[in-house]
């Protein structure tokens, strides 16, 4: 298939960025859309031109780097999915397609498509952990956890930090990242020890980064390539709460 | 240079080594731990865990990535599980089985006190693990749950659905960025290690390039840590994540550390196929699929019926029919030359015939489709989306793709290399796993590694020295990072027709043909006289655009592309010296007469560490011979 692809070229942080207009010919259905950028990027490196920057790395949905705002979707048109599970076959002959990388003003870009998410690590660098430090800790199966409980927390602990929720909030609230850890760990024994300084460090933390706050869109919910419940925000809420009343 | 390889392997018997050797090992007091600094490159299961643990004892730490955040280590994608001898399910299970298992699954090629010690701490793992949040999967009682894997007849695999690695790295990265967050680990993300920084023979830091400004930095450290991952990516299609390299290894190698075994690379049975010329990595389906799958290929040559349309006695179960006692939870290095042989045969389903089913029909009538979906959803979800064929009504198509890297930098029981004060953890040494690993265990020794051997085993080094004594103005720091700079320098000034990409995928496909799933001694042959080729043509034909002072991705690759070149050269002349066959070396010349892998114990049971003696000179061999104490060798069999 032929496709006319728009990519946002920003040179460095400083320099303001435009969007820029590439042919590509030939491409495979079969192709992920990642592999689709490569063989731009080939083309261009043969041309002589500055092949498009882009974070990727695992390129099977679980680290987290992919970072593309597709057709004014974060990873693209669907549900569930990272932007490299993405395949051509979701597209055909002729299409427009649009490229931008992750739009807040708490992830600046750094080059083209390629954006700095430091400030997520920041965030759990102030309470996202259990204080468990190596060795001393009892036997595994010492506190039993009920089933329930551990899926809960494993369904919010599948959060991959990508930042689409980020990309996808008109507020770029980090809401849905931040309630996944505050969540994943308040649902188990060994996490809610620190729960309640937990989800106060973080929310601060989360605030002075710059990111904005929930108005209950939930599109966070609907761009999430793992598919996390803004439940789970109601959750966070909960144990906020549960902290700011504290005699 | 004369070197003595010294394992350092304490004496007494197996099961207390490790427990003499804590004691005897010197400490560094409390008072005196900040005055060190530790360097440790990569934060993947071992680099995160050995860089918490080591802040949390009081060190100083320093610690690198390429990847934007240390959470995007390429343990994330670590899919079915972790080991450990818990014998939670009462079946039989002990620190001595799961050692055994281990020595008999890497074909009796890793060293005995080493395993032993993996065997023994692996339960330490596990409580960690779960004292940090790891959501392990659990019964209704509320106490852990337990699968089986390859090569083993107990259930010892703990699992987190299918993102076991991912919620183990995110236990040790969490547990870093606690520290990072005290102050006592100081994070470099987006900075790749360029070189090590020898001084006196010691290892004294490391030259880094920040891959978003391109300035090259110097930093020096009492001991430097590389936990850089395998090097996979030299076959350009493996299952390791696009930035996986070699490079740091391959540089301290240049400076002095021996590389061991880069020959025995493991085939993982169960990816999916390769559908075009485009293709930028492979997937893994993980090994977990095989404790419900069943795999077949038609027993008609060339049978094109859809698979529904293949009776059942016309399918032939290969691995259930040969080995009956282990059926589809064979090894890997076992089930992949099984899949490679059928589809040889002119057996093989799919475009261009290589592939096999992965069939779950029957686990799928006996269980449900939603047991299977809570077991495997998110694997089948992945196979969906990249095949476009849904995994609940067809069987999945598979075929082995190269997936770790047992062979990596020597090191002794310490686990330090031959450059003293530089230590190798997880998949970039070469100790635990021998010819072939088994699933589940890379987990464990990234874990093992970084929690509970390097935090005592490196106090032992730095007691015996002063802290600081080397800075950054050190003539050697001056002239290492000149090197460097030099290097970059070279690579954009060619300005060739070539893209890196185009090269590498050259030698990639050089060496699946010739130092893949099968080798003999003229295909290595003609594989050593074409890499220097590779090499001249990349080195006068390759094309890298923009500036070294920027974000660069091609340049990134140039260097490490480079560097696989080299690497991929010595590991066909390991490939071709060792006249055996074991594990993931299979050498069509050694095999016995049921085509398995036949070892010879008389002349090669050792590790081949090599050293390095400028670039296209043959590198010097150095034995470490294997002494089996507490088992015999044996015929491996799964029959």
């Amino acid at each position: 298939m032929n496709l006319t692809l728009h990519v946002w070229r920003q040179k460095n942080t400083e320099e303001k960025g435009k969007m820029v207009t590439y042919r590509l010919e030939g491409i495979d259905e079969h192709m992920s859309f990642l592999e689709m950028l490569d063989v731009l990027n080939e083309q261009l490196n043969h041309k002589g031109e500055d092949p498009v920057a882009f974070d990727h790395d695992c390129r099977e949905g679980i680290c987290g780097a992919c970072s593309l705002v597709i057709n004014g979707r974060p990873h693209g048109p669907d549900g569930g999915t990272t932007a490299c599970q993405l395949h051509m076959r979701r597209f055909k002959d002729g299409d427009d397609v649009v490229i931008e990388p992750w739009r807040a003003r708490a992830f600046p870009v750094l080059k083209d498509l390629m954006v700095d998410r430091g400030s997520f690590d920041r965030i759990i660098q102030s309470g996202g952990f259990t204080s468990a430090s190596t060795g001393g800790v009892p036997d595994a199966n010492a506190i039993p956890v009920s089933k329930p409980n551990a899926d809960s927390a494993m369904d919010a602990a599948a959060c991959i930090g990508c930042g689409a929720c980020v990309a996808a909030c008109p507020n770029a609230s980090a809401m849905l990242f931040v309630a996944a850890k505050v969540s994943h760990l308040a649902l188990l024994p060994q996490g809610k020890v620190e729960a309640s300084e937990r989800v106060k460090n973080m929310i601060r933390t989360m605030d002075k980064e710059g990111f904005g706050n929930c108005t209950n869109h939930y599109e966070c919910q609907a761009a999430c390539p793992k598919e996390i419940s803004v439940d789970f925000i109601a959750l966070m809420n909960r144990e906020y709460l549960k902290e700011s009343v504290k005699p | 240079m004369t070197i003595k390889l010294d394992a350092k392997i304490p004496a007494g018997p197996l099961e207390s080594k490790w427990e003499k050797h804590r004691f005897d090992m010197k400490l560094v007091s409390p008072a005196n731990k900040r005055k060190y600094k530790i360097i440790v490159v990569g934060t993947g299961l071992a680099g995160s865990s050995a860089s918490a643990s080591l802040a949390e004892l009081g060190y100083q730490v320093e610690t690198f990535c390429f990847q934007d955040s240390p959470r995007r280590a390429h343990s994330i994608a670590a899919q079915g599980g972790i080991n450990a001898a818990k014998n939670y399910p009462n079946d039989g299970d002990s620190v001595k089985r799961l050692f055994y298992d281990t020595i008999k699954g890497g074909d009796f090629r890793a060293r005995e006190a080493n395993v032993y010690r993996l065997a023994e701490v692996s339960g330490s793992i596990i409580d960690q693990c779960v004292a940090q949040g790891v959501p392990f999967a659990r019964e209704y009682s509320g106490y852990l749950s337990n699968r089986s894997f390859g090569g083993a007849q107990v259930s010892r695999t703990f699992y987190a659905r299918g993102q076991t690695g991912q919620q183990l790295l995110l236990g040790a990265y969490q547990a870093l960025e606690r520290q990072i967050g005290l102050g006592t680990v100081k994070m470099h993300p987006r900075t790749e290690m360029q070189d090590l920084v020898v001084v006196d023979g010691e290892a004294k830091g490391i030259i880094a390039r920040c891959l978003v400004t391109g300035k090259i930095t110097r930093h020096a450290a009492d001991a430097v840590v590389l936990a850089t991952g395998g090097y996979g990516n030299v076959f350009y299609l493996s299952t390791n994540a696009k930035g996986c390299n070699v490079t740091a290894i391959y540089r301290a190698h240049k400076k002095g550390a021996l590389l061991a075994n880069p020959c025995f690379t493991q085939i993982h049975p169960t990816c999916i196929p390769v559908s075009g010329d485009y293709q930028s990595k492979l997937t893994l389906m993980s090994e977990s699929l095989r404790n419900d799958g069943r795999i077949w290929v038609p027993k008609k040559k060339g049978d094109n019926r859809a698979p529904h349309e293949i009776p059942d006695d016309e399918r032939d179960y290969y691995l259930e029919r040969k080995y009956p006692s282990y059926g589809n939870l064979a090894p890997r290095d076992i089930s992949s030359r099984a899949a490679k042989e059928a589809c040889d045969d002119g057996r093989g389903v799919g475009p261009g015939g290589q592939g096999v089913y992965l069939d779950f029909a029957d686990a799928i009538k006996r269980l449900g489709e939603n047991v299977i979906r809570e077991r495997y959803g998110n694997l089948f979800h992945m196979y969906a989306k990249i095949t476009g064929e849904d995994p609940y009504k067809a069987p999945m198509r598979i075929y082995p793709a190269i997936h770790y890297t047992m062979g990596g930098l020597w090191v002794d029981y310490n686990l330090m290399s031959t450059i003293p004060g530089l230590f190798v953890l997880g998949e970039a040494n070469f100790s635990d796993h021998g010819a072939n690993r088994l699933g589940a265990s890379a987990l464990m020794q990234g874990l093992a590694d970084g929690y509970f051997v390097l935090p005592y085993t490196i106090s032992d080094y730095l007691a015996k020295a002063k802290p600081g004594t080397v800075k950054t103005d050190h003539a050697e720091f001056v002239k290492t990072e000149g090197e460097a700079s030099a290097k970059l320098k070279k690579l954009l000034s060619i300005k060739g027709k070539k893209t890196v990409d185009e090269i590498h995928r050259e030698l990639g496909k050089l060496l699946w043909d010739k130092c893949g799933m099968a080798r003999d001694e003229a295909g290595l042959k003609e594989a050593l006289k074409k890499i220097p080729e590779i090499r001249k043509e990349f080195w006068t034909n390759v094309n890298v655009l923009g500036a070294g002072e920027e974000v660069n991705q091609a340049l990134e690759k140039a260097g490490r592309v480079a560097d696989f070149i080299d690497f991929g050269e010595l590991m066909c002349y390991d490939a071709l010296h060792r006249n055996e066959s074991c594990g993931g070396h299979f050498r069509t010349e050694y095999q016995t007469p049921d085509g398995e892998a036949l070892r010879n114990d008389d002349e090669y049971c050792y590790a081949a560490a090599w050293e390095y003696t400028g670039e296209g000179k043959a590198p010097v061999l150095h034995k470490e011979a294997l002494n089996y104490e507490s088992i015999k060798l044996a015929q491996r069999s799964y029959k």
